[in-house]
């Protein structure tokens, strides 16, 4: 017997009857979630703005320290900032290496928690584009605002195949004497800007 | 007139005799008739607690038998109660005498708030009390809220407290943090029980009790212990002394 | 039978100062989490339906493994079974060295560990980094983790420094958390870059889409897996849950049971793996199938590795991970080992004063403390018992059983008490008075005055 058919009738020897599966409980609706959003963001070490439109996202990335003074950066996020970096040209993720800010389009935003969803293809051609970059820019529409993860899962559309994942502020670590120190190995800050 | 059977635990019927009487008091003054059975001995807690079945078992039909036919069975003890009620399914399996005699087993507390209704505390007690919120009372028991919980609200032994005239109940940093008695690993891991219980005493100390009380005298014992060895002038004190002169009604 | 958790927990209480400051430490977490539940109106139906949607997929795990892996194929992951650790590190071992590997990037991973996975790669000529910070440190150091989420808990800042300095180059007498870890992103950095393939464990793995769940505060399993071609994820059998939208609820419990975060950093969903690269995914039984066949306690795989079962013990705050002779400490480390091996880590059961805390703060309701309970009768039953304490027992019952021998039996003890003070401090008596006074014996028991209340009272 295979070691797959080994493993699978231990575990159907193993089982007893069925359980059912049991209701979700009605997630907490704030009233305003964008609010919430902008202070969750904070409270979890990034910072957040709203801004009425595109153009006015442009504006206060022009005044973001970390995109004005990137020497390398890219914007996926059409409209906001422009690329000193073609993400095209670059054939190996290890090239990204240095990359100094990185502006990103995400699809839902969790008021309870400050994360972003961000789908894979919102990466362009190499995922590690979020991870490599010292500061990252995230850009969400207001409307794409949601109280809890429970409604941004009913939300989402998960790539298959492909990738997606959830950022919640920027880099960081705790595991000395639990003292928190922001930037382990991904972003140094997180920057969110809801648009709308 | 319900018929209550008292229900004293072996080390609370060999060295704090006190607060078995005072609990028969409290439950005369209640109105009931207070039997004490006794043929009645110990409910096998510290047989099954090491995983000695075998030797609960015996002990667990013996109290069935002991206190079969009362209306209510009435302990001053949270664990001995949380050992009928939670544990003696485990040992004896689901059977009609055990249902009947363990739903109408209580400990003191629960017993004045939930079946005698008491709303009313007429007493007087001077001092600043730390209350020790023993864990089988409070976890298996739901004597109260745990700080684990997002609970509503619930303190069954300190509203009962609470109303004694000159008795202020101090606030602990840690609410119901384990004294570090628990039964035999008293003695088994001597080093972190006793670590524990300083570190509780210190908790009540800072708040400035001047008694510690519990529903509990096993807690209270082991805690009581390192206080006199400590001799620090703290006293221990089952609620059941406390309320012992009070006037309960609901 | 390793050192006892006793004898070892005694050693590490003793250093009084260093236990307390170990026991803030910890207990800082739990005020955390605590916080984070609160701020959660819904809460406990959270927890009701985490350990519901838990009791549902472990009572049809191989439907939702087989769902999982047929859909994981979909997405181009490749699916491995192992049947136990000997396996899942031959199988892991085989596919870097298919592909010339070197050096691996490796986030945290519970099981890996279990199955001893580093010292078979390094054995091989694998050089394998553990990038997670706390586990870096516990791995330069030489030494396993003390805690599930806080590997390096036990450690002082001035202590890392010295690791360091001795390890990284990093200049002496360092100790500010923040250019420590500064020094660690530089150097985990380069490993990063070199590193041929990305190893990590799984947090969830998702029946109905086909892809696992990543979940770090780093970002290193995002980088470890992003750049290199080659991704391998280790997952216990326990680890699949039915449908993505069950992460609605487990991702609202996880953190804040963890750290009292609201959510971790980076909650990675991969569905497959990058441009031009391979992921593969190695599922393991190594003993879960045993624990599932237990009635009483096959509700400890439920367990989604938060920790906040070690943080809320008293006990494993003042003794320490490293008093626990199994891999994982704590409540659920003692609740696992002993079901691996009754022998070898007997000791973990006793090893708690069964205060139930553990099993208030457990996301998914496992109910540790009675399973804590349940072990102490199978390890009796097994006869693993120390012959002193079998005896105490059954000599205990056996006076119990007779009122008239327990009354003697009582008042001799009280007398011994009063006239012979010292003899009382033999045996158990001995290790209770170490540091207590025994109780005062009063002369006359509670039966012995009640007797005489009653005759007054009554005519």
């Amino acid at each position: 017997m295979s070691s797959r058919e080994t493993v699978l009738s231990a575990l159907r020897r193993a089982s007893a009857r069925a359980v059912p599966r049991p209701e979700d409980p009605e997630p907490t609706r704030f009233d305003d979630p964008v609010s919430h959003f902008l202070e969750m963001v904070k409270a979890v070490g990034g910072a957040a703005s709203r801004v009425r439109d595109m153009a006015a996202l442009d504006a206060e990335l022009a005044s973001l320290p970390a995109w004005a003074q990137a020497k390398k950066a890219v914007s996926l996020v059409p409209g906001a900032g422009r690329s000193s970096l073609d993400l095209a040209s670059v054939a190996d993720p290890h090239e990204l290496e240095g990359l100094d800010t990185a502006v990103i389009a995400g699809e839902v935003a969790v008021a309870e928690n400050g994360a972003v969803w961000v789908p894979g293809r919102n990466l362009g051609p190499h995922r590690a584009v979020f991870v490599i970059a010292e500061h990252l820019v995230l850009v969400v529409p207001a409307v794409a605002v949601v109280s809890s993860m429970q409604e941004a899962y009913a939300r989402i559309e998960i790539e298959r195949p492909g990738y997606g994942l959830f950022i919640s502020g920027p880099s960081k670590t705790a595991d000395i004497e639990q003292a928190l120190v922001v930037g382990a190995h991904g972003a140094r800050s997180c920057t969110v800007f809801v648009v709308g | 007139m319900p018929r209550v059977g008292l229900f004293i635990p072996c080390y609370v019927d060999q060295f704090y005799p006190e607060v078995g009487l005072a609990t028969y008091r409290i439950l005369r003054r209640l109105g009931a008739e207070v039997e004490f059975p006794e043929d009645q001995t110990c409910c096998g807690q510290p047989m099954y607690n090491s995983g000695c079945a075998e030797d609960a078992r015996p002990l667990a039909e013996r109290f069935l038998r002991v206190f079969a036919g009362y209306d209510h069975v009435v302990a001053p003890s949270g664990s001995c109660v949380s050992m009928v009620r939670l544990h003696f399914r485990d040992l004896l399996g689901d059977r009609a005498d055990l249902r009947d005699v363990a739903a109408r087993t209580y400990e003191l507390c629960e017993y004045l708030v939930d079946v005698a209704g008491i709303r009313h505390v007429d007493g007087e007690f001077q001092g600043k009390v730390g209350l020790h919120r023993s864990c089988h009372g409070l976890r298996e028991l739901r004597l109260g809220r745990s700080s684990e919980r997002m609970d509503p609200p619930l303190d069954k032994a300190g509203r009962l407290l609470s109303q004694m005239r000159g008795l202020e109940l101090v606030a602990l940093e840690r609410p119901d943090e384990c004294c570090g008695f628990g039964g035999t690993f008293a003695v088994n891991e001597e080093a972190v029980s006793c670590l524990m219980g300083k570190d509780r005493i210190a908790d009540h100390e800072k708040a400035g009790a001047e008694v510690i009380a519990g529903y509990d005298m096993s807690c209270l014992m082991h805690l009581d212990g390192l206080l006199r060895r400590e001799r620090k002038p703290i006293r221990v004190m089952h609620v059941a002394q406390i309320l012992e002169k009070a006037s309960l009604a609901p | 039978m390793k050192a006892s958790h006793a004898e070892r927990a005694a050693a590490f209480a003793s250093d009084v100062p260093h236990a307390r400051w170990h026991d803030t430490a910890l207990w800082f977490v739990r005020v955390k989490r605590d916080r984070a539940a609160a701020s959660v109106p819904e809460w406990e139906r959270l927890r009701d339906t985490a350990s519901g949607i838990k009791a549902h997929t472990l009572s049809r795990l191989a439907d939702y493994l087989e769902e999982f892996e047929a859909n994981a194929r979909k997405n181009g992951i490749q699916v491995h079974w192992a049947r136990d650790g000997a396996e899942h590190n031959r199988i892991v071992g085989e596919i870097l060295e298919r592909r010339g590997v070197k050096l691996v990037a490796k986030s945290k991973s519970m099981l890996t560990e279990e199955c001893g996975l580093n010292p078979y790669l390094e054995a091989r000529g694998i050089e394998v980094v553990d990038t997670d910070l706390g586990e870096r440190i516990v791995q330069l150091a030489g030494e396993p983790p003390s805690h599930i989420v806080m590997p390096a808990i036990h450690r002082k800042k001035e202590e890392i420094g010295e690791l360091f300095h001795e390890k990284l180059g990093t200049p002496a007498g360092l100790s500010d958390p923040k250019t420590l870890t500064e020094a660690a992103r530089q150097h985990l950095r380069r490993k990063f870059l070199g590193a041929q393939a990305g190893l990590t464990g799984v947090n969830f793995a998702i029946a109905e889409t086909g892809g696992i769940v990543v979940v770090t505060n780093e970002g290193n399993a995002d980088m470890g897996t992003s750049l290199p071609p080659l991704h391998v994820a280790s997952m216990g059998v326990e680890k699949v849950i039915p449908r993505a939208r069950d992460l609605g609820v487990f991702l609202r419990v996880l953190a804040r049971s963890a750290t009292g975060q609201p959510v971790s950093t980076y909650t990675t969903h991969f569905h497959g793996p990058i441009r031009g690269g391979e992921m593969h995914v190695v599922v393991v039984d190594n003993g879960r199938s045993d624990i599932l066949a237990r009635e009483n306690f096959r509700r400890s795989l439920s367990c989604i590795r938060c920790g906040a079962c070690l943080n809320t013990c008293p006990v494993y705050r003042r003794s320490g991970g490293y008093s626990y002779s199994y891999l994982i400490p704590g409540p659920i480390g003692s609740v696992l080992g002993a079901q691996r091996d009754a022998r070898a880590h007997g000791s973990l059961p006793f090893a708690s004063s069964l205060c139930g805390s553990c099993s208030d703060v457990c996301p998914v309701k496992i109910d540790l403390h009675h399973e804590l309970l349940a072990l102490r009768e199978d390890i009796a039953a097994r006869g693993i018992l120390p012959f002193g304490k079998r005896v105490a027992m059954r000599f205990g019952s056996f006076v119990l059983r007779h009122p008239a021998l327990y009354r003697a039996a009582g008042r001799a003890a009280r007398f011994v008490l009063r006239a012979f003070p010292s003899a009382a401090r033999l045996g158990p008596g001995g290790a209770w008075a170490r540091q207590r006074e025994l109780p005062a014996a009063p002369p006359r028991s509670f039966r012995d005055l009640f007797r005489a209340a009653s005759r007054e009272e009554r005519p």
